[in-house]
C-alpha cells in the first residue's frame, strides 16, 4: 500500500473543538450561570483569578465555565485575554491594615487585640459529606439564610478593619524594620525575569503561580528539604480598597475593592549583626481571592528564598521560580502531546548507527 | 474617566473585546523588535525579553509566534510548517490565529513566504536574501545539557567557556564511538556563541551555515530571543578528526515523490514490521511530484 | 631576588584573609602572637594574616601547621577558590611577574588557573566530578583551550596522564565515584598535571588515606616531581610528609608565619616554640 500524506488538520481541529463543547452542553441539567458560579463556587474562581494573574470575577466565571472546570485552562484563558487588554497605570500601594476583613487569626498568640476572627471556614468542622445538600434545595437554602440573619441580628457587631499583628513584634523590637525596599517594584509582565532576582520580582511570580506547586515546594521545605517552621503570625482574608492617581489631578480616585488573603508568618531567628541583637525574620505572601494554602504556601516559599546557604532546591531561586507557574509549566509539559517525529527519527538513525558500528566491530573481531 | 456606571466586561462592546493587529499590542511588538535587533547585532546570543501570554499554550510555539506577530505586516506572506508539515494541527492552529488577527496571506510554497514560522525542521528548499525563517524553541540554553543553572550557563557564555560541553561531546564519544546527538546539535555562531539550533535534526545544520536568510530563534516559555543573520558562519561542534555528519537514511527513499536529498521520516505501513519513507517537507515533496507530472513546466 | 640566578615563580606578599568583622584591633602588632584566631575586639575571624614568601622553578614549598592555621586558606586563595582580603600574589608567567593577578578579572583568573595551576584537594568531591569517569575528569582540563580541539591527541593524552599515575588502562573509563580514596588522589593529580601547569597546589593530599596507601601516593608525587621539574605547594600538618616531598617549609600557627626555611634546618633545628612543640610531638 502506498504513502499517503496526512491532510485535513483544519477539519480535524475544528471537529475536536465542537467535541469538546458538546460534551459540556449535551445534558439534560440546566445551563450554569456565570452568577451561579461566582456565588457557589468562589473558591474556585479566586484560584483561577490568583493563577490567571487578573481580577475579574466575571471573566473567571466564564472562563471556568468554559474550561469544564479546568482550574489551569481558566487561569490560561484569563491570561491571554489580559494580554489582549491596555495597561492604564499602577494602582497606589495597597495598605492591608485597611482591610475590610472577614477572616483573620494568628496563631502566634493565643488572643490578639481585636480577637481571634474565625471568620467563614471549614477548619473546624467535620468534613464530612452533607447529603442533605441533594435534597430539598429551595427551602434548604432558604432555611440556611435565615438562620444566619438571626443570629446576626443578636450577635455583636464586629469593627471593619484590625490592628496587624506584626506590628506589635515590630514594636517590640522582634522583627526587623521595614526596609525601604526598591522605589518601583519589579515588573516581571514588563522584564523578564533575571538571577538572583529582588524580593519584589519573587514575591510577584510567587502571587501568580500554580496553587499545588507551591504547596508541594512549601511542603518540602517544611517537612525537611528546608528548615522553615511557620508560625502564622497573622493570616487574615478580606477586601482591600485600590486606589489610583488618575489625571485629574485631585488625588487618588478610589477604583473599588478586591479581596486577598494575606499572611505573615515569622521564622527563625536572624543572625545579630553588629549592633543589633537577634531578630525574627518575616515570610509573606498575599495572593487573589480566598485562598489560605496559596498564601501560605507563598510565605514559606518567601522565607525559604532568603536562605543564603542553598542545600534544597526548594531554597533555591531559580529552582522554586522558574517552574511554579502553572501556564508554563502545564504548557510545556502538555506540549509533548505534539508531533515529535521527526527528534525521534533523528534518535533512531543514531541508535541504529551505533549498532551498525557495533556489529561491524564484532564482525571483525569474530 | 467617563462618569457612566461600569461597563461588564461581558459586554460585547467592552474595549477588551477588540483585538491588534497581530494580537500583541504595540509596545508588546515594540519591546520584541528592539530585542531582537540586539540579537541580530550579537549572532548567537540570548536575549532576554518580557514575553506576554497569547492564546496559545507555552510550550506550543509562543516564542515563534510572538516573533512573527511583531514583524508582520498586511503584505507580508506566512507560511506555518510543524515537522515540516503545513497540515500538522498545531501549523493549522497557529495559521489559524495569524490569519484572524492579520489577515495575512499563507501559503504551502516555500519561495512564495516572506515569513516562514517553523517547529524543528528546516524547509528544503532553499532559502533566499529577503526571506525570514522563524524557529520555535523549547530550550534556548544548549548548555542545559551539562548545567542546570541559569547563573552558572550564563557567566559560560560571557567567558566562552565551553569546555564542559567538549567534555560531554568526548565521553559520549568514549561511550559510543562517536558523538550521538541527533537534534539539537550544538553549534558555534561567528566563531564566538555556542547556541542551540532548535530541536532540528543534523540533516538539517548544514542549511544554517551562512543561509541568505535571516533565521531568528523564539522561546516563549523561557523568554529569550536569538539569532543568526545572514551569511553568518555557523558551525557544529566536532572534533577535527571526527568530522560532523549528517543522518544517512541507509539509502531509503520517499515513497511518494522518490527523493532521497530531503530528510525522510519513517512510517510504519499496514503489514505488520513494514515501514515505509516519505518526505518531512510537504511542500518540497509537492514540488517534486509536480514536477514529475510536468505540471510546473519543467 | 634570584636563587642560584633564578627568579621566583611565585611571588607572595602580605596575603590575608578574615571572615566577619575587622578592626584595627585585629590587624595591629598585637595581633602577632595570638593562641586564637578571633578578635576579641570585634569577633571576626583572621584565617591567615600578612603571609609573604617566594617560590622559585622547580621547588617544594612545604605550609605546615595544625588545624586554624590557615594553610589551606592560603592555597585556596592562590587557586583563585576564594578572594583575599589584602594581599598580591606574582607569577612569573604571567606578565612577567609585574601584575597581582588578584587584581585580574574572574575570566583572566580562570585562564591563569588553567595553564599554569594544578591543584589536589584533601577531598576528591572538590577536585574531580565524581559523576564522570576518571579519563572524562583529566580530558576535561585538557578541553580548556581555544579552537577544535582532535579526539585522538585528547583521548591519548589521557591515558598517558593516567598511566603516569599509575592506573590501569581498563579502568581510565569507570565512574570516578567507584575508585577507592587512593584511586581518586591519582585522578587528581593527572588533572592537576594535564596542561603542563608551573605550579602544584596539593592540600593535604595523602590525609584521610590508609597509612599503606599514602606511602604509595607520596612517593608518586615525589617521582613525579622529579621527573617533570613543577615547582609544588604541600600543605600538610604532617611533618612526615613535608620531610619527604619538600625543601624549604613555613610554619603557620592561627593564621600567621612563625617560621621558616630549609625543611632540613627547620625540622632538626625548629627556633620558634611552636614549631618545637609540633617537632616534638612527631611520634
Amino acid at each position: 500500500m502506498g504513502y499517503i500524506a496526512v491532510r485535513g488538520g483544519e477539519e480535524a481541529i475544528t471537529n475536536a473543538e465542537t467535541l469538546l463543547h458538546y460534551y459540556r452542553t449535551r445534558g439534560k441539567s440546566a445551563s450554569l450561570s456565570t452568577d451561579q458560579i461566582r456565588e457557589q463556587l468562589p473558591l474556585a474562581l479566586d484560584r483561577v483569578m490568583g493563577e490567571g494573574a487578573l481580577y475579574a470575577p466575571e471573566l473567571a466565571a466564564l472562563a471556568f465555565k468554559q474550561a469544564a472546570g479546568d482550574t489551569l485552562e481558566a487561569a490560561f484563558l484569563l491570561r491571554a485575554h489580559r494580554s489582549s487588554v491596555s495597561r492604564i497605570g499602577a494602582s497606589e500601594v495597597v495598605d492591608t491594615g485597611k482591610m475590610r476583613v472577614r477572616r483573620r487569626i494568628s496563631a502566634a498568640f493565643k488572643n490578639i487585640p481585636g480577637g481571634q476572627v474565625l471568620g467563614a471556614t471549614a477548619d473546624y468542622t467535620h468534613h464530612l459529606i452533607r447529603f442533605e445538600l441533594l435534597t430539598n434545595e429551595a427551602e434548604a437554602r432558604e432555611r440556611t439564610v435565615r438562620a444566619f440573619e438571626d443570629l446576626a441580628r443578636d450577635g455583636e457587631s464586629v469593627p471593619d478593619t484590625f490592628p496587624k499583628v506584626v506590628d506589635m513584634l515590630r514594636a517590640e523590637g522582634l522583627l526587623s524594620q521595614k526596609k525601604p525596599g526598591d522605589a518601583r517594584p519589579y515588573d516581571i509582565t514588563l522584564r523578564p525575569l533575571e538571577f538572583p532576582a529582588p524580593r519584589s520580582a519573587r514575591l510577584q511570580v510567587l502571587a501568580r503561580a500554580e496553587t499545588g506547586g507551591m504547596l508541594a515546594l512549601a511542603y518540602a521545605n517544611m517537612r525537611g528539604y528546608g528548615h522553615v517552621h511557620p508560625v502564622i503570625g497573622e493570616l487574615r482574608v478580606g477586601e482591600v480598597p485600590l486606589y489610583f492617581k488618575g489625571s485629574r489631578g485631585n488625588g487618588p480616585d478610589l477604583l473599588g475593592w478586591v479581596r486577598v488573603t494575606e499572611c505573615e508568618v515569622v521564622t527563625q531567628m536572624e543572625k545579630a549583626e553588629a549592633n543589633s541583637s537577634a531578630r525574627f525574620t518575616l515570610g509573606y505572601g498575599l495572593c487573589f481571592g480566598h485562598n489560605e494554602t496559596k498564601a501560605i504556601s507563598m510565605a514559606v516559599l518567601d522565607r525559604a528564598l532568603m536562605d543564603e546557604e542553598v542545600k534544597s532546591p526548594t531554597q533555591d531561586q531559580e529552582f522554586v521560580l522558574l517552574h511554579t507557574d502553572g501556564i508554563e509549566a502545564s504548557g510545556f509539559c502538555l506540549h509533548y502531546k505534539l508531533p515529535h517525529y521527526v527528534t525521534f527519527q533523528a534518535d533512531r538513525e543514531q541508535i541504529r548507527t551505533v549498532r551498525a558500528a557495533a556489529k561491524e566491530e564484532e564482525t571483525v573481531e569474530g | 474617566m467617563k462618569a457612566d456606571s461600569p461597563r461588564s466586561l461581558l459586554d460585547p462592546n467592552a474595549d477588551c473585546r477588540r483585538h491588534a493587529f497581530a494580537y500583541l499590542d504595540e509596545s508588546a511588538k515594540r519591546e520584541i523588535r528592539r530585542q531582537t535587533l540586539k540579537a541580530v547585532a550579537i549572532p548567537g546570543h540570548q536575549v532576554p525579553f518580557a514575553g506576554r501570554e497569547i492564546p496559545i499554550a507555552r510550550g506550543w510555539g509562543t516564542g515563534g509566534l510572538q516573533l512573527t506577530m511583531s514583524l508582520i505586516g498586511p503584505k507580508d506572506v506566512l507560511k506555518v510548517i510543524d515537522q515540516g508539515c503545513d497540515g500538522s494541527v498545531n501549523a493549522v492552529n497557529l495559521r489559524r490565529l495569524a490569519t484572524m488577527t492579520t489577515g495575512c496571506r499563507t501559503v504551502s510554497r516555500t519561495c512564495e513566504a516572506t515569513l516562514i514560522q517553523t517547529r524543528h525542521t528546516v524547509p528544503e528548499t532553499p532559502l533566499a536574501a529577503g526571506q525570514i525563517l522563524i524557529f520555535q524553541v523549547p530550550y534556548p540554553e544548549i548548555l542545559r545539557l551539562v548545567e542546570p543553572s541559569e547563573t552558572v550557563t550564563r557567566r559560560m557564555h560571557a567567558e566562552a567557556d565551553y569546555h564542559r560541553m567538549w567534555t560531554f561531546l568526548y565521553e559520549n564519544v568514549v561511550q559510543w564511538g562517536g558523538i550521538t546527538i541527533g537534534f539539537r546539535y550544538p553549534v558555534k555562531v561567528h566563531g564566538r556563541y555556542l547556541m542551540d539550533p532548535s530541536p532540528i535534526p543534523r540533516w538539517d545544520i548544514p542549511k544554517l551555515d551562512r543561509s541568505p536568510a535571516l533565521m531568528l530563534f523564539g522561546a516563549g516559555r523561557e523568554k529569550r530571543i536569538y539569532a543568526l543573520p545572514p551569511f553568518t558562519r555557523v558551525e557544529p561542534l566536532a572534533f577535527t578528526d571526527l568530522p560532523f555528519e549528517v543522518e544517512q537514511q541507509f539509502g531509503a527513499r520517499c515513497a511518494r515523490c522518490g527523493a532521497s536529498d530531503a530528510f525522510l521520516d519513517e512510517i510504519p505501513v499496514e503489514e505488520a514490521g513494514k515501514t515505509c519513507w516519505a518526505c518531512s517537507d510537504t511542500d518540497y515533496c509537492d514540488q517534486r511530484l509536480a514536477d514529475k507530472r510536468g505540471d510546473n513546466g519543467a | 631576588m634570584a636563587l642560584n640566578g633564578q627568579f621566583p615563580l611565585l611571588r607572595v606578599r602580605n596575603l590575608s584573609k578574615h571572615y566577619g568583622p575587622f578592626c584595627a584591633a585585629c590587624a595591629g602588632p598585637a595581633r602577632r602572637e595570638r593562641e586564637t584566631n578571633v578578635c576579641p575586639e570585634c569577633g571576626g575571624t583572621a584565617a591567615c594574616m600578612d603571609v609573604n614568601f617566594e617560590l622559585f622553578p622547580g621547588e617544594v614549598l612545604g605550609v605546615v601547621g595544625e588545624s586554624g592555621s590557615g594553610k589551606s586558606t592560603l592555597l585556596r586563595c592562590l587557586n583563585f577558590d576564594q578572594p583575599p582580603s589584602a594581599g598580591e600574589v606574582f607569577y612569573s608567567g604571567a606578565d612577567n611577574g609585574h601584575t597581582n593577578l588578584f587584581t585580574l578579572s574572574a575570566q583572566r583568573k580562570r585562564a591563569v588557573r588553567s595553564s599554569l595551576l594544578g591543584i589536589v584537594y584533601q577531598s576528591p568531591h572538590l577536585g574531580l566530578n565524581l559523576d564522570l569517569s576518571a579519563g572524562a575528569n583529566v580530558a576535561e582540563r585538557l578541553l580548556i583551550q581555544e579552537g577544535a580541539p582532535e579526539y585522538a591527541r585528547v583521548r591519548g593524552r589521557t591515558f598517558s596522564l593516567l598511566g603516569k599515575v599509575r592506573m590501569p588502562e581498563s579502568r581510565v573509563d569507570e565512574l570516578s565515584r567507584t575508585f577507592s580514596g587512593g584511586m581518586q588522589q591519582r585522578v587528581q593529580l593527572a588533572k592537576a598535571l594535564a596542561p603542563k601547569p608551573k605550579l602544584l597546589l596539593l592540600d593535604e593530599p595523602t590525609s584521610g588515606l590508609d597509612v599503606s596507601v599514602q606511602a604509595s601516593v607520596l612517593d608518586l608525587i615525589a617521582s613525579l616531581q622529579r621527573e617533570t621539574g613543577v615547582s609544588m605547594l604541600v600543605v600538610s600538618h604532617d611533618l612526615g610528609v613535608v620531610r619527604l616531598l619538600t625543601h624549604r617549609t613555613l610554619v603557620m600557627k592561627t593564621g600567621r608565619v612563625v617560621e621558616q626555611g630549609l625543611t632540613d634546618q627547620v625540622l632538626e633545628d625548629p627556633q620558634h616554640p611552636y614549631t618545637q612543640q609540633l617537632v616534638a610531638s612527631i611520634l
